[in-house]
């Protein structure tokens, strides 16, 4: 079973992933974005880290309503209500159980990946990050470690697409060869996930 | 750059602001600004932002006949829907509030957000979108045409609307009216730097010009060797005429990027009027100046708006605002 320290403990590692990462975000983000995916998340998690030791909630819901709504109160962009959104809807999905099974959080993030899509009007294959989410929820009932994989394996698939969304869709054929920027902070999140279970 | 380090260039020009306009609030540690006087009785209230980085849009134009409250966020990024609702909170005197939104993912994902939250509040919220780009010919597979230089044209005439106190859904009908009838094309001669990045953000060689840039520095149309300034008036006018077709006088909107000098573009100004007689169009008013800017980018916009009397009066209508100020 999951509890809310689980979750403490994803949001700790999520932050120091985006933390350690953020200069090859915004790298990524150099040719197909505006140079400011890292620096915005960065700041993002740092809030969440911040907020959830100063109000400690205590069941998984309360943890990532709280992370997703400081996301969407610091980051701006498109990532902070598309990030924002995802914890959220994946909290409130939980409800406030004290403790959850892996597969209902499975579940719930499944509730928090489709809100994302409703929310950008993304699908797979647009080159955004739910190609690296999509397959990490369909990967999650297996195992951590398999979502970790597959999210990793979705974000560099990115790299020969087209972007459709965002601002890299104005470069149409031009975007093709550089990795979508928010794929890749995505699988990092994932990632962050299966470190907690220790997978 | 003329900067302390890249974390707080917002803040420090917010703090810059301040001292230099007294006839403003700005909040600096919440990143809003707002008309001193707010709120207004009885009138409804225009609330727009963006990333920063195209001053003086939004925070240059608020002040009386234009938008009551602005919401800077970081460089070219949106604002967050926190910094909205509380310049709705502020501005609102219960005749409801305006958002003045540029069509860009980040931009209407946190509007949308801030209208539900401040609709919550009690407060009433209306929308419009301003998406003026022609550049942008691929709606379908791409975020769709960007706001740009039209923005201008939305938030003068219709803040110029709920000055005189018209109702919120007459100010909506109003911006959207603008918004419909304004079409802009960009050019870059040299690309922009942001603060984060301290480098380009896009690779533009000397020699080179982008037509059809975006505000961020996004890819416009094509690529040239370097073009004359009759030359470039002709590409962007012809691209603009091309989508709006005009058949009223228009309102002319000649905008540096930044980093291009008046002389240039005053120049470039006398070339797009010469166009514009070439293929027909009347022209009621012309605007030459910086903005809607694009850091220190080179270049240049052509936004044209359609306007009937009744726009135009309300274009004419007093302003003062730090950015664009007369007749009070």
């Amino acid at each position: 079973m999951l509890d809310a320290d689980f979750f403490r403990r994803w949001m700790t590692a999520a932050a120091a992933s985006v933390d350690r990462a953020a200069d090859r975000l915004t790298e990524l983000d150099s040719p197909i974005g505006d140079a400011d995916h890292g620096s915005n998340l960065r700041r993002g998690f740092t809030a969440v880290r911040a907020a959830l030791e100063e109000e400690s909630p205590d069941t998984p819901g309360a943890v990532l309503t709280l992370a997703g709504r400081r996301l969407v109160s610091t980051v701006g962009g498109a990532s902070g209500p598309l990030y924002g959104m995802l914890l959220r809807r994946t909290g409130k999905a939980l409800g406030d159980a004290a403790e959850v099974s892996e597969e209902q959080f499975a579940g719930a993030l499944r509730v928090g990946v489709d809100a994302v899509r409703a929310l950008g009007g993304a699908a797979p294959g647009d080159k955004t990050m739910i190609d690296a989410l999509a397959p990490a929820v369909d990967a999650l009932g297996d195992s951590f470690a398999a979502a970790r994989s597959a999210a990793l394996a979705g974000a560099e698939a990115t790299t020969p697409l087209r972007a459709r969304k965002g601002r890299a869709s104005y470069l149409g054929e031009r975007s093709v060869g550089h990795q979508d920027p928010g794929a890749a902070s995505a699988a990092l999140l994932v990632a962050a996930l299966a470190e907690v279970a220790g997978e | 750059m003329l900067i302390n380090v890249p974390e707080t260039v917002v803040a420090d020009a917010l703090r810059g602001m301040a001292a230099a306009h007294p006839e403003l609030t700005v909040d600096v540690e919440n990143r809003v600004i707002i008309r001193r006087d707010a709120p207004v009785p009885g009138k409804v209230a225009l609330v727009s932002g963006g990333g920063s980085g195209h001053e003086p849009l939004h925070g240059g134009f608020v002040g009386p006949g234009m938008l009551a409250a602005a919401c800077p966020g970081e460089v070219f990024t949106s604002p967050v829907p926190d910094q909205m609702v509380r310049a709705a909170a502020a501005v609102d005197s219960g005749a409801g509030v305006l958002f003045v939104v540029k069509n860009y993912t980040g931009d209407v994902l946190n509007f949308d957000m801030a209208a539900e939250l401040a609709e919550d509040e009690g407060i009433q919220v209306a929308k419009v979108l301003v998406e003026d780009d022609v550049a942008v010919t691929d709606s379908l597979y791409t975020a769709g045409r960007r706001g740009t230089g039209g923005t201008l044209f939305v938030e003068k005439i219709a803040g110029a609307a709920a000055e005189e106190g018209q109702p919120l859904e007459r100010v909506e009908a109003i911006a959207r009216q603008v918004a419909g009838a304004s079409r802009s094309f960009g050019v870059a001669l040299g690309a922009c730097t942001t603060p984060a990045k301290g480098s380009p953000t896009f690779d533009l060689p000397a020699g080179e010009l982008e037509l059809g840039v975006g505000i961020h520095g996004e890819p416009g149309r094509e690529r040239r060797p370097m073009m004359t300034s009759g030359e470039i008036a002709e590409a962007a006018v012809d691209a603009v005429l091309t989508d709006l077709e005009p058949r009223n006088p228009v309102l002319v909107l000649v905008n540096g990027m930044g980093a291009t000098p008046l002389l240039e573009l005053y120049g470039f100004n006398g070339e797009v009027q010469r166009v514009l007689a070439e293929r027909g169009v009347a022209v009621a008013r012309v605007l030459v100046g910086n903005y809607v800017t694009s850091l220190d980018m080179a270049g240049a916009s052509v936004t044209l708006c359609q306007v009937d009397e009744e726009l135009l009066r309300l274009w004419d209508a007093p302003v003062r605002t730090p950015a664009l100020r007369w007749g009070m």
